[in-house]
């Protein structure tokens, strides 16, 4: 997936392919840049004269603020576009809409979009790099890597941590991007959910299933909670919410019954009392925000990563950069 | 040069910093990553043994504020920087480095500093001057001065990276860093 020499490639799709040692590469870049955002003036330079697009094609709050802000603290200038009120909304195509950007001379693309693939498309097609900021049910890999970095800050290691990813799971881009981060990392992941709402032969991403959150919790030294999409009721999948948190809930009855302390991600919108009660989400399980803090240190390093130059060049460069 | 060589340059260098600054008072030592840290750390502990003093010291690594991303692609960033917790504002901060060549590291550090708060003054203190300047920035307190034939490299050791304290010329290529 990556070429030879460059940390990462070209782009960032997907975690699915990537190497331990590029996700470690990643998280320990990750590091000092969390210091950044400490400071007064929360601004380096290392991306100065970069412009970035953030083509967001469907809503976003959380991923697309921390992209900006990612961006900003790296001194990029940023340009944000959403479809409604872009020509998108007039029927132009993907690629006429990035065409056209690249004609404008910009040097990445952050794409969300609704579509299952979208990004691969467009990095197919583009010379900038490209990140996917969430695709359809494909993937969502930066916020695969700041539950990654999550999870190593609380509990020191990923490898031979027990993982499961509850709820929604066949829907879910997150839960995908985080079985791939989590197993090339050496943790072992469960899913836990209703049927309906399983992809329908888990154990080919290579993850135990449990019927049942109690066996999870019971398993589990780390649950990554998803949120429960509404729409999803609507179409049938599960038959109300009540029913879903009385029989899926985290809740800290549930936790307190468990083995071992449990940490709780949820990569949020979370709707409090259905898949995670407010006493869960408040409590001293949940590490919710640190998710939040650490996504804005992940997406500076995956920018920073595929930012970088040709490395053919570096020894020349060396030369004259010493000292 | 050999330990000893490298020990009595920086004890004359940790004296040359407090003379300059009439004493210890507002004194700050930022170590730039790598090997500055460590000569840093060896200047603080002279002054600590001449003065008395604990002069707070801290790091920066100027990795995201280098000019040549483009030509030498990422690199990892290897101490993220540390303040001391008093800050940097209206202090005399002293930048120590291993080596001082062209000018840029400086130049970078400088930026950084920049970043952090407004010092009273900064001072720019070097183990080595090899020459070889593409700026106008010059140290103001030198260990040695050192003429490096064609070909060749200054090396600083350190024992928490090379198991040794000295400085080597060595044919260009060899260098670790």
């Amino acid at each position: 997936m990556s070429e030879v020499g460059k940390p990462l490639g070209k782009d960032l799709v997907g975690l699915e392919g990537l190497s331990a040692d590029q996700l470690r590469m990643i998280l320990d870049t990750a590091e000092p840049f969390k210091e950044i955002s400490e400071r007064r003036i929360k601004k380096v330079p290392v991306l100065r004269g970069k412009t970035i697009v953030n083509l967001f094609f469907e809503a976003s709050t959380r991923t697309r603020i921390s992209f900006e802000f990612a961006e900003k603290r790296l001194s990029a200038d940023t340009v944000n576009i959403s479809s409604t009120g872009s020509s998108v909304a007039k029927g132009e195509t993907l690629v006429d809409t990035a065409r056209n950007l690249e004609a404008m001379r910009i040097d990445m693309v952050v794409i969300r979009h609704g579509a299952s693939g979208a990004a691969r498309f467009l990095a197919e097609r583009i010379p900038s790099n490209v990140i996917n900021a969430g695709d359809g049910w494909h993937e969502h890999p930066t916020q695969g890597l700041l539950d990654l970095l999550t999870i190593r800050d609380r509990m020191g290691r990923i490898e031979g941590l027990r993982v499961c990813i509850v709820g929604d799971i066949k829907h879910s881009r997150v839960a995908r991007s985080n079985i791939y981060g989590l197993r090339a990392l050496g943790a072992e992941v469960a899913v836990c959910g209703p049927r309906t709402l399983l992809p329908p032969a888990p154990e080919e991403l290579g993850c135990r299933v449990f019927s049942r959150v109690e066996e999870a919790i019971e398993w589990a030294d780390v649950l990554n909670v998803l949120r429960l999409q509404l729409e999803r009721m609507q179409a049938g999948y599960v038959p109300s919410l009540r029913e879903y948190n009385r029989i899926w809930g985290v809740s800290t009855a549930r936790l307190e019954a468990a083995p071992r302390d449990i940490l709780v991600l949820h990569p949020g919108p979370m709707n409090r009392g259905v898949e995670i009660d407010s006493d869960v989400a408040d409590g001293p399980h949940s590490v919710i925000l640190n998710q939040v803090t650490n996504g804005v240190a992940v997406r500076m390093a995956v920018l920073y990563l595929l930012a970088g130059g040709q490395p053919e060049r570096a020894e020349a460069a060396k030369e004259g950069g010493e000292a | 040069m050999s330990e000893s060589d490298v020990r009595r340059a920086v004890a004359r260098m940790a004296r040359e910093i407090v003379e300059r600054n009439g004493g210890t008072d507002g004194l700050v030592l930022m170590g730039i990553h790598r090997r500055g840290v460590q000569i840093a750390d060896m200047v603080r502990r002279e002054i600590r043994e001449a003065e008395g003093v604990e002069v707070p010291t801290g790091s920066i690594d100027i990795t995201l504020y280098r000019d040549d991303l483009e030509v030498i692609g990422p690199r990892p960033i290897v101490g993220g920087s540390n303040l001391p917790a008093a800050g940097i504002d209206g202090k005399v901060v002293v930048l120590v480095d291993d080596v001082a060549y062209t000018g840029r590291t400086t130049k970078a550090a400088l930026n950084e500093v920049g970043d952090w708060g407004r010092p009273r003054r900064i001072v720019l203190c070097v183990l080595i001057d090899r020459g070889g300047r593409e700026l106008p920035i010059q140290p103001d307190i030198t260990g040695r001065e050192v003429q490096v034939p064609e070909g060749q490299h200054v090396e600083v050791l350190v024992p928490e990276h090379d198991g040794r304290l000295g400085v080597d010329l060595v044919e260009k290529g060899a260098e670790s860093s």
